[in-house]
């Protein structure tokens, strides 16, 4: 367990190393320079670019700015180049706001799929499961954005409720329950939107995984011995069934980060996704390398927390 | 003939009795056929196909028979079906059907002619984004798969290092010493593949054995690499890529490809390695064959049907990313109109016209739809669980 602890840790900073490397040069040998962003912006002459360029090291030779860069980012110290603000405050702000939709996405995620696909497993062939099936297969293929604007008509129609943004504008200081209120009507779309594709897939998982084990020996042979259907289903069946997803709550960490761009661009939610948006069009190099940092130091956090869990929960596999 | 003549001489082959033939293709038809959501799927498909090739003939050329730039600012925003008021338009402002069959847009635009030349857009980038991952794909997987075992040498690391720091100075504007290096690495590199090994065989000692130890296996060098590359946010990556590189379709292509081979690397890899330990695998290396004609004669057959698969259901991500990008502003440049962008041109009339808006959405989510269901049937027939002996 420790070895495996220890050579994984490892494994995932080298590979967290190569991945800060393709990053920076992904974004540093595409064609074109931040400081000829806004060439016609008469506030950029000659010498301005030049101290521009000297303030954020841009003279220096490639790998030189790679060290300087990483420097700067472990000691905290990366200045967005748009407006100077340290990058790991301007993210944590961002980072609250996406909390927000990322909980409530993830709660709807988990709490839909299981019964949906637990039900249409056992039903299974039965128009329930001809009908969840069709509407999974639907909701993984409907672009997001589409989808937004169908919601975004439907609930203003019916409920006349504002839906854009983080909270009503100019709402002043109400008391703590409209507050509450206002926050969960704007909540409601973005989140359900973000959790359209996870229920339908993980749905799908579900009914599988539960199908493979219903079909498994001991499934029949505690039919055979007169267990009620009941308990063949949700004690034999089912608890075997879980066994894999135990693992994807590791891998809903990353979720944190990408995935949230159009929603956010769409619902002006001032979240993460929105703020790398805004930091690829503007070329803030340090927001955009460092937001890539962040998820995949995520990804590997959550790779290596669902190892560690598969490897509790089932006591065969021995990594 | 020769066969008739056989069956003939041997009438005891008459007697037996005979299972109907069925070739492999019509079985498979059959089975689809049977599928209902899948055939559903297909006949989608081809609807698609069909209307992006005739979308890209009638809307293309100088005077295209369906025109998607005519701008018609007295018609704008017409529903769908709508007939235009013939006495404010010239000759040639006139739709080509007699009337608006998807609507106007906010420029008095035919959205009709707009989604048949976005048809093609979207055809290609799928198309040509999966064939890309695909060849990448195949190709590191089966290197992974097949030669995975055997090891690669410092030499060999250090020689491509040397490579890449080439390419790396000849981007960075040296190409005196960039090329120097990209000569010598490829130099060493073919020559110890080529004649390395009679070469290898005599003693080593000291820094020479380190020289030439065997450090990783090539298995562990490739499933790294995509280890590496899916800790990146793939749509993010793909914006950001996107939005330095200037604005073409081609780039959006390739880069949708590039991001996305890493499924199809560790399927092959894994079908691969499956594959290699069966017996006509072993049958045919006992007789002599070499390693190109085993992988691509033996066992790229073999694995065709799973990556096919997944290349369908990879056509569908990629036609969704592409919409995801033009409908916030990246990808094919203004004039051109792709699904992405009519739906995000008519957000902003949302309740006035929502025509720009559903038209759109629907037909990205039924070619979409009928992608993925047409794969998954796909995955159910090529399953050979699932196919009964009749």
């Amino acid at each position: 367990m420790v070895s495996f602890i220890g050579r994984s840790v490892i494994q995932k900073i080298i590979t967290l190393f190569f991945v800060s490397v393709i990053s920076f040069l992904v974004i540093h040998l595409a064609p074109g320079k931040p400081s000829q962003v806004d060439p016609l912006n008469p506030k950029f002459t000659p010498e301005v670019v030049e101290r521009f360029r000297k303030q954020f090291h841009l003279d220096e030779p490639l790998h030189v700015q790679y060290a300087l860069y990483y420097r700067d980012l472990f000691t905290g110290k990366t200045a967005s180049w748009k407006d100077n603000q340290p990058v790991l405050r301007k993210i944590g702000e961002r980072f609250k706001n996406s909390l927000w939709l990322f909980i409530v996405g993830t709660i709807l995620t988990w709490t839909l799929s299981f019964p949906v696909g637990i039900r249409s497993a056992i039903h299974r062939g039965g128009l329930y499961d001809r009908s969840t099936t069709f509407l999974s297969y639907l909701l993984i293929s409907i672009p997001g954005f589409f989808f937004a604007y169908l919601l975004i008509i439907v609930v203003v129609n019916t409920f006349h409720v504002p839906v854009i943004g983080m909270e009503t504008f100019g709402l002043g200081d109400p008391p703590w329950y409209r507050w509450l209120m206002d926050r969960l009507w704007h909540l409601l779309l973005p989140s359900v939107l973000g959790a359209t594709g996870g229920v339908a897939i993980l749905s799908r998982y579900v009914r599988g995984q539960m199908l493979e084990v219903e079909g498994q020996d001991y499934v029949r042979t505690a039919r055979a011995k007169g267990v009620s259907e009941e308990q063949v289903h949700y004690k034999h069946a089912l608890r075997n069934a879980l066994l894999p997803f135990v693992t994807m709550f590791g891998l809903i960490l990353p979720g944190l980060i990408g995935g949230s761009v159009i929603i956010e661009s769409i619902f002006a939610w001032p979240g993460m996704g929105r703020m790398a948006y805004e930091a690829i069009l503007a070329r803030d190099y340090p927001v955009i390398l460092t937001v890539n940092f962040i998820s995949a130091v995520l990804v590997l956090i959550g790779t290596f927390i669902s190892d560690v869990l598969y490897m509790v929960v089932d006591p065969r596999i021995r990594l | 003939m020769e066969r008739e003549m056989e069956r003939s001489v041997r009438p005891e082959e008459m007697e037996k009795p005979l299972v109907p033939k069925k070739s492999r293709f019509r079985e498979i038809c059959q089975l689809l056929g049977r599928n209902r959501l899948a055939f559903f799927g297909l006949i989608i498909f081809f609807l698609f196909f069909f209307s992006a090739f005739t979308g890209r003939v009638l809307t293309y050329g100088t005077k295209p028979v369906f025109n998607p730039g005519q701008v018609r600012l007295q018609e704008k925003l017409r529903p769908p079906l709508s007939l235009p008021n013939l006495e404010t338009l010239r000759a040639e402002e006139v739709p080509m059907l007699g009337r608006y069959l998807f609507g106007t847009d906010e420029l008095g635009r035919d959205v009709f002619a707009r989604m048949m030349q976005g048809a093609w857009v979207s055809l290609t980038v799928g198309f040509v984004a999966v064939g890309i991952a695909l060849i990448i794909g195949i190709a590191l997987g089966g290197i992974a798969g097949y030669f995975g075992q055997n090891l690669v040498r410092m030499d060999q690391i250090l020689a491509s290092l040397g490579l890449l720091l080439g390419v790396g100075l000849m981007a960075a504007g040296r190409p005196v010493s960039g090329g120097a290096l990209i000569l010598g690495g490829g130099a060493y590199i073919t020559v110890t593949l080529r004649w390395g090994r009679r070469w290898r065989k005599g003693d080593k000692t000291g820094w020479a054995r380190v020289f030439f130890a065997g450090t990783l296996s090539i298995d562990t060098l490739i499933m790294r690499f995509v280890d590496i590359m899916l800790c990146f946010p793939s749509f993010f990556l793909i914006l950001t890529v996107v939005a330095l590189l200037p604005a073409s379709i081609y780039n959006i292509m390739i880069v949708i490809g590039l991001t996305s081979w890493e499924g199809t690397t560790r399927f092959v890899r894994a079908e691969f390695l499956s594959l290699r330990e069966q017996d006509f695998v072993t049958a045919a290396r006992a007789l002599g064959v070499g390693s190109g004609r085993i992988i691509f004669r033996h066992m790229i057959p073999n694995a065709v049907g799973p990556v096919l698969v997944s290349a369908t259901i990879g056509i569908a991500t990629a036609i969704l990313t592409e919409a995801g990008l033009s409908f916030l502003g990246f990808g094919v440049p203004p004039p051109h109109a792709t699904w992405g962008n009519i739906l995000s041109d008519g957000k902003s009339y949302i309740f006035d016209a929502p025509w720009l808006t559903f038209i759109p959405g629907c037909a990205i989510l039924l070619v979409v739809l009928s992608f993925n269901l047409f794969g998954e049937g796909l995955r159910d027939v090529l399953n050979p669980k699932l196919r009964k002996r009749s």
